[in-house]
């Protein structure tokens, strides 16, 4: 194992390894149908686990979302709903 | 060039010849005539820094590791509540490697309220994995500080410095200070080589979390810094003497008179320099042995220096209350593997800023070997 | 080892005046330390200030508790202050007064203490009644511990160019009535 001093990591990037979605105990699900792309869900999401493909829609990264619904909460038209993880 | 300036001065001046670059200080007493005079030298054109004015002293800190980890020398000062509040700051500069240099004007933390001198400050912050340096004149502020920067970024050690100095007994007190030329200063000390820095051409993550299976080894790194810096700090102690002319014993422990020492005083800082007045006018035979580098702890030296010594005054100003003087444990842990153990006492002077008198050190050598803690010149 | 207290009120310049004494001295070649009364200090309220002078290297850090020389900047203070406090029976004690010393009721030998009306002095040349520079001038008038060269070069040294002109005037005008006083008195009655 290699220790920098410091504990400096000189790899960038490296907390990607470090998936977190297995912390998440509540989903949310965007509606795509109703979702108006708005973009708030994507400014909000502490985690940047919110990401717009390439037809321009709102998707999740479950690999990193922690389930914090911060997404949810701020929807203004309210289509993330939260569903039960299913472990 | 020779000048009459106070230990404050000193101590700016001697961070001004190490060329920092960023100074951020929140001001306190008695440390406040630092930042001032370096606010001066940087208004003058005389050093070429960024002066942040910041909030508070734990954002002083946190500045100061911020400009380092982006390549630049920095430098701080501060004292009692101040350092206090720095505490956190202080185990991430050290985690963090960052050869930072800070002046400490030691005074008393509260309460009650007290602006005056004593060592509870910095001594509280022992465990902190800064190296501290106790100085005795001002003149050892200004060139401890040049050579607390050479320790620091030597890449085997990589920890930052507090050089301590009395306050108002050194930070207060003017007298004649040899300040060496820039370009000579310059010379010795080199520019500043970062171990690592912010660069966007090869980006790093600095300040990363470290799990139970990680965290030991870095701790156990700094631990093996510490015992690097001794060498360090004598090696740096030499070259300054073959440069300027000038060394402090052997950079850790600076003895006086004990070639055939029967008894000896052992302290921290200015206290001792009165001492060898005392010592001077006694007719036993006394030496001094002023602990310089209090960390690293200098064990193996005190244990040299001290064989063949019958009895030991410890004088502290500063308290672990509950226990003994700050500094007479580490003596007394430090000899304990003696074959043949001195007898041991305790002197607590000066805290808060009562005056540390000649009888209070003649006092103390008196009853050296009297195995006791002594609240000295205390009121009943 | 000489030792010296200075008294005044703050803002009297009391400080600066044990700092311009062990520059002074310094440029005279010898060893010097200056420090202020530790702590607080308040415009009008009582402050010391201290110097230690001597040849050899100053080892000493205790504060001064037996002066030789006690320099005392504003009459007013003996009404508060006991100036003579640890003052040597050898020492000497110098008092900006208009008072004649028996006058001054002091505990002390009266032989041993000068009166000069410094203000007087200074109303002339700078038109205030700040002391310090004046008392510092006649201090090395009556002692010859520091030189008048050295005093004007330190005082050149730490004022401003204006300030430092009429203060240089100021020194040595005092040092010139403190030095007509010494010749006019006994020797054997001063140290």
């Amino acid at each position: 194992m290699k220790f920098n001093k410091g504990a400096v990591i000189d790899e960038p990037g490296s907390t990607e390894k470090n998936k977190t979605g297995g912390w998440r105990d509540k989903k949310p699900v965007i509606d795509k149908s109703k979702c108006t792309k708005c973009g708030i869900c994507w400014v909000f999401c502490p985690e940047g686990a919110i990401y717009r493909n390439e037809k321009g829609e709102f998707e999740i990264n479950y690999d990193y979302c922690k389930g914090c619904l911060i997404c949810a909460e701020e929807c203004p038209i309210k289509v993330i709903s939260i569903t039960e993880e299913e472990k | 060039m020779k000048t009459l300036i106070s230990g404050n001065e000193a101590c700016a001046i001697g961070a001004k010849l190490c060329r920092p670059k960023v100074i951020p200080v929140y001001p306190i007493t008695p440390s406040t005539h630092t930042a001032e005079k370096i606010s001066e030298l940087i208004a003058n054109g005389e050093l070429d820094a960024e002066m942040i004015k910041v909030e508070s002293e734990h954002s002083a800190l946190s500045a100061c590791i911020g400009a380092q980890v982006c390549g630049v020398r920095t430098f701080t000062v501060t004292a009692s509540q101040g350092l206090a509040l720095m505490h956190e700051v202080l185990f991430n500069a050290s985690g963090l490697r960052l050869p930072i240099v800070m002046g400490v004007a030691n005074r008393a933390l509260s309460a009650p309220i007290n602006i005056w001198g004593d060592q509870s400050d910095a001594l509280a912050e022992r465990d902190s994995s800064w190296l501290q340096f106790y100085c005795e004149s001002a003149q050892e502020i200004l060139d401890t500080v040049i050579q607390a920067y050479k320790i620091s970024e030597n890449h085997d050690v990589l920890l930052p410095s507090m050089v301590c100095f009395d306050g108002f007994t050194l930070s207060h007190v003017s007298e004649p200070v040899d300040v060496p030329e820039q370009s000579e200063v310059d010379e010795f000390l080199g520019d500043y080589i970062p171990y690592y820095k912010f660069d966007i051409e090869n980006p790093k993550t600095i300040g990363a979390l470290a799990f139970p299976d990680t965290f030991m080894e870095f701790k156990k790194q700094q631990e093996d810094a510490m015992r690097k810096a001794k060498e360090t700090i004598k090696i740096v102690n030499k070259e300054f003497s073959k440069k300027f002319g000038r060394s402090y014993g052997d950079g850790l422990i600076d003895a006086y008179n004990m070639e055939d020492a029967e008894k000896c005083l052992i302290a921290l800082g200015s206290l001792c320099s009165t001492a060898k007045v005392v010592v001077d006018n006694l007719r036993e035979k006394v030496g001094i042995v002023r602990v310089r580098s209090f960390r690293p702890f200098p064990s193996n030296e005190l244990r040299d220096i001290c064989s063949g010594v019958k009895a030991i005054a410890v004088i502290d100003r500063a308290f672990s209350y509950g226990h003994a003087g700050v500094l007479y444990n580490e003596v007394k842990s430090a000899l304990y593997d003696l074959k043949e153990r001195p007898k041991i006492s305790n002197f607590v002077i000066g805290l808060g800023g009562r005056d540390v008198r000649k009888e209070d050190i003649e006092f103390s050598i008196k009853n050296a070997d009297k195995n006791e803690i002594f609240w000295v010149n205390t009121k009943e | 080892m000489i030792e010296i207290r200075i008294h005044g009120r703050g803002g009297q310049g009391a400080v600066t005046s044990a700092e311009l004494l062990a520059l002074a001295a310094f440029k005279d070649k010898k060893y010097a330390q200056s420090f202020p009364m530790f702590g607080v200090e308040r415009r009008g309220a009582p402050v010391e200030a201290f110097c230690r002078i001597d040849k050899e290297k100053i080892m000493e850090r205790s504060q001064i508790y037996e002066p030789d020389y006690v320099l005392v900047l504003d009459s007013t203070l003996l009404k508060s202050v006991d100036v003579t406090k640890g003052l040597k029976k050898s020492g000497l004690l110098v008092i900006n007064s208009k008072q004649d010393v028996s006058k001054l009721n002091l505990n002390f030998e009266i032989g041993k203490i000068i009166s000069i009306d410094l203000n007087s002095i200074a109303l002339n040349i700078i038109g205030r009644p700040i002391v310090n520079t004046a008392m510092l001038g006649a201090f090395a008038g009556i002692t010859n511990i520091i030189t008048l060269k050295s005093l004007t070069e330190a005082i050149q040294e730490r004022f401003d160019e204006k300030i430092a002109i009429k203060n240089k005037e100021l020194a040595e005008k005092s040092y010139e009535i403190a030095r007509k006083f010494v010749l006019g008195m006994k020797k054997n009655e001063i140290q």
